[in-house]
């Protein structure tokens, strides 16, 4: 194989080699909570002045948000709701899921099996059913299932790694289902890795006490969703794809009655009508917050929190956004996509342009990603020829701990990812940034994930907060989508039993845009965004639509 | 200087046989964005996960055909690019719970592997680099075990079956075998299913309770139990 790096890179590369075996032997020390702060306030993105501002409207008027979600909570609808015809019900549902990736797959799995009508589940997705972030996890789910472990260690990780800003009683629920959902997991035949006695193979992650992390090889998320959308078109749950919620509906008691759908290939309407509406649309990752590179799938814009919120759903802890510490920073055209954590969980270790190490390697992502713009804000990172910064992650250390073959055999996905492109990570580092990662933050759900103040409004996965707090510890996300989407697919069919729908409205949109109004709003500020506008410059500022 | 060069050089596609220069530094996807075009099909996760990029491509005077993800893919010169916008294959029904994990399975669901004709031409469309042939044909001697290793990595981005002349979907099959061994041939975690009981017999119920009354009343408190928790993960 060729070494697909440029040659100060190799250059690089060299000191990086001549360090290692020292390296194997003198890893950094854990930063104590003191530290930890310091850090954060000192170069974690979040704590950028600059980078957020007070919003003027809805639920949470007051209260700070970074640039790009305040300018999505401050926008007018794209529909105008004198434009809807609300007297055809296209769809008449018990059950309006609105995302088709884990949670909305995993919601409407466990509304089936807890008695819901198949017929009466509507499911609907802007791109193919899937299509999330939840199928791009790579390192794997947390679940303490081992002996020397158990859920109030599991508890404890998850509240020290949210920095203690986590709903208290979503995370005992996330914990104490965590196990039952490994176990499902296996009926549904999931191919965990394990070994021949049955014993899963567990890693640690970035602020866990314990091994705890179950995974597929490299491709966890992937796995859990292709068998979850296997199981989804076996049972023939009804399902729209490319067609997107622009707008929830109420009715005239002011519960959620559905939704206005809009057909991102035929550009028409629907409207459907339903009992329970649930909210699975994940997370923002593509609003490219401070304009860092994303790990996301191309769909995240945050639609559901647009939507949930002019409803009246509050939204919590959008002041943190998590920055996955190793995202790739060369080549460019993988530039964003991310290196998972378990890289670290194996004995890859973080190192500057010297190869000299600088930080534990698995301290909590946010943590983990100021050490990593500090190193560089010293000017001991490298900048690669598109101009994109970053630091080395010696990846051939794991190889060496665990015997040649382990990259390519537990990180197949990785291997294959850095090969395309010329480069052998288990000769060279790679070379690696914090990338956008999550949404830690969302809509506020109590643990029947109903969301508070809303009735018939459910919500669960990336779109809600409060599960993880202001920092999310790897393994999860994954955890929460299907703790919290399968609780989710049993209280909203256990609600639909007694709910009824009265007259739909659109009154509530109506409402806003006089918000909007009065706050001065930008009239060509429009969400939900849909989709992220990547087309070049040429084509934008020459764009004619004339076919309307 | 030699960085500044790097960085301006263009490359000259077609994409759906139109004519563009797009910057060498980017991939399939991103190629078309910069030529102008908006996604809503052939796209997805953009990371390589997701297999909805799957890309025919070719080089100018040359006649053979080429497959990659558009996403994970470098634009070269004089490429003639087309993403597909979906793949019309089949899927078997079934109920998982019905099914016996025997070899025969795969044949009764998927009775159009029996055509293979071992022409390797589903192997060599693979982005994902997979011995797609091999597990085909272990499909057909009924060794679920090797169909589901060799498909592990299989995204669904459906090359093979557009490609493969006897109309065999292998990546259907694939996913049908990962969850036969899944559920029935590989080893259950025994380990799992007593933590499980533990946790329905509320076994940690107090411990946890207690821990959500300190979160929400003496947190100082429950920030020292985290300090001092013993850490083991080595």
């Amino acid at each position: 194989m060729e070494r697909g790096y440029p040659e100060y890179m190799l250059e690089s590369i060299e000191f990086v080699k001549k360090t290692r075996e020292r390296r194997l032997k003198e890893i950094p020390e854990l930063m104590t909570l003191e530290e930890r702060e310091e850090i954060l306030r000192q170069y974690h993105p979040d704590y950028k002045e600059d980078g957020k501002r007070i919003v003027k409207v809805g639920a949470n008027a007051g209260e700070f948000m970074p640039h790009e979600v305040a300018d999505l909570i401050e926008a007018y609808p794209l529909i105008e709701p004198e434009q809807i015809d609300l007297s055809t019900i296209d769809y008449d549902s018990d059950i309006l899921i609105i995302g088709a990736g884990g949670a909305g797959l995993t919601a409407a799995l466990w509304a089936v099996s807890s008695g819901a009508d198949i017929n009466r589940i509507l499911m609907v997705t802007k791109l193919r059913m899937g299509d999330s972030n939840s199928k791009m996890s790579q390192g794997g789910i947390q679940a303490a299932d081992c002996e020397d472990d158990n859920p109030t260690l599991h508890y404890l990780d998850v509240l020290g790694g949210g920095h203690f800003t986590n709903d208290p009683d979503l995370v005992k629920w996330l914990v104490r289902e965590a196990p039952m959902i490994i176990k499902w997991h296996e009926e549904l035949g999931i191919m965990y890795d394990k070994d021949e006695e049955g014993c899963m193979f567990v890693a640690p992650g970035g602020g866990t006490c314990r091994k705890r992390m179950h995974s597929c090889k490299d491709y966890t998320g992937m796995e859990i969703v292709r068998v979850l959308m296997d199981e989804a078109l076996n049972l023939d749950i009804p399902t729209l794809e490319f067609t997107s919620a622009v707008e929830l509906l109420m009715d005239d008691a002011g519960k959620v009655a559905g939704a206005v759908l809009w057909d991102m290939e035929k550009e028409d309407y629907f409207i459907v009508r339903a009992k329970a509406t649930l909210m699975a649309t994940g997370g923002f990752g593509r609003l490219h917050v401070q304009e860092f590179a994303t790990t996301n799938h191309y769909g995240a814009t945050a639609d559901g929190l647009v939507m949930a919120n002019r409803v009246g759903a509050r939204i919590i802890d959008m002041d943190s956004v998590q920055y996955h510490p190793t995202g790739s920073s060369y080549p460019e055209q993988i530039v964003g996509l991310l290196c998972t954590e378990k890289l670290r969980g194996r004995g890859a270790q973080p190192v500057n342009k010297y190869g000299e190490e600088f930080v534990y390697p698995l301290e909590p992502r946010d943590v983990e990603s100021a050490a990593f713009i500090r190193e560089c804000a010293k000017g001991n990172g490298l900048v690669t020829p598109t101009g994109m910064p970053g630091v080395w992650l010696d990846t051939p250390l794991i190889d060496i701990l665990h015997g040649e073959g382990t990259i390519e055999k537990e990180f197949s996905a990785m291997f294959l990812k850095y090969a395309r492109f010329d480069i052998d990570m288990t000769k060279d580092p790679i070379f690696v940034y914090p990338t956008l990662h999550f949404q830690n933050g969302g809509i506020v759900i109590n643990k029947r994930t109903g969301v508070v103040g809303v009735e018939g409004l459910f919500a669960s996965g990336e779109t809600t907060g409060g599960v993880h707090g202001k920092n999310r510890l790897m393994g999860n996300s994954i955890l929460d989508y299907c703790v919290y989407g399968r609780r989710m697919g049993i209280y909203a069919t256990e609600y639909v039993k007694n709910a009824t729908v009265g007259k739909l409205s659109l009154d509530h949109v109506t409402k806003y845009v006089d918000l909007l109004e009065e706050a001065g709003i930008p009239k060509e500020r429009k969400a939900p965004i849909l989709l992220p506008e990547y087309r070049g410059e040429r084509t934008i500022s020459h764009a004619l639509p004339l076919l309307g | 200087m030699e960085e500044e060069a790097e960085k301006e050089k263009m490359v000259k596609v077609y994409i759906m046989g139109r004519e563009f220069e797009v910057p060498a530094t980017l991939n399939i996807v991103k190629a078309f964005e910069y030529a102008g075009y908006r996604f809503v099909r052939g796209i997805g996760c953009r990371g390589g996960y997701c297999g909805a990029c799957a890309t025919v491509y070719r080089f100018k005077d040359d006649y053979r055909l080429n497959f990659a993800l558009a996403c994970q893919k470098a634009v070269e010169n004089n490429m003639y690019l087309t993403i597909l916008p979906f793949m019309p294959a089949e899927k078997a029904i079934y109920d998982l719970n019905n099914l016996k994990p025997r070899g025969s399975v795969l044949l009764e669901l998927y009775p159009e592997i029996a055509r293979c004709v071992a022409c390797n031409t589903c192997t060599k469309a693979c982005p994902q680099e997979l011995e797609v042939m091999d597990y085909v044909q272990a499909a057909i001697r009924g060794d679920i075990e090797e169909v589901s290793n060799l498909s592990f990595d299989c995204i669904q981005c459906g090359l093979c079956a557009m490609r493969c002349p006897a109309e065999i979907v292998p990546y259907n099959v694939g996913q049908l075998a990962r969850r036969l061994y899944g559920k029935y041939i590989a080893p259950q975690a025994m380990h799992t299913h007593k933590r499980v009981e533990e946790i329905h017999a509320c076994v940690f119920d107090e411990e946890l309770d207690n821990y959500s009354l300190l979160a929400k009343e003496d947190v100082e408190k429950l920030k020292k139990i985290y300090v001092e928790r013993e850490i083991k993960v080595g």
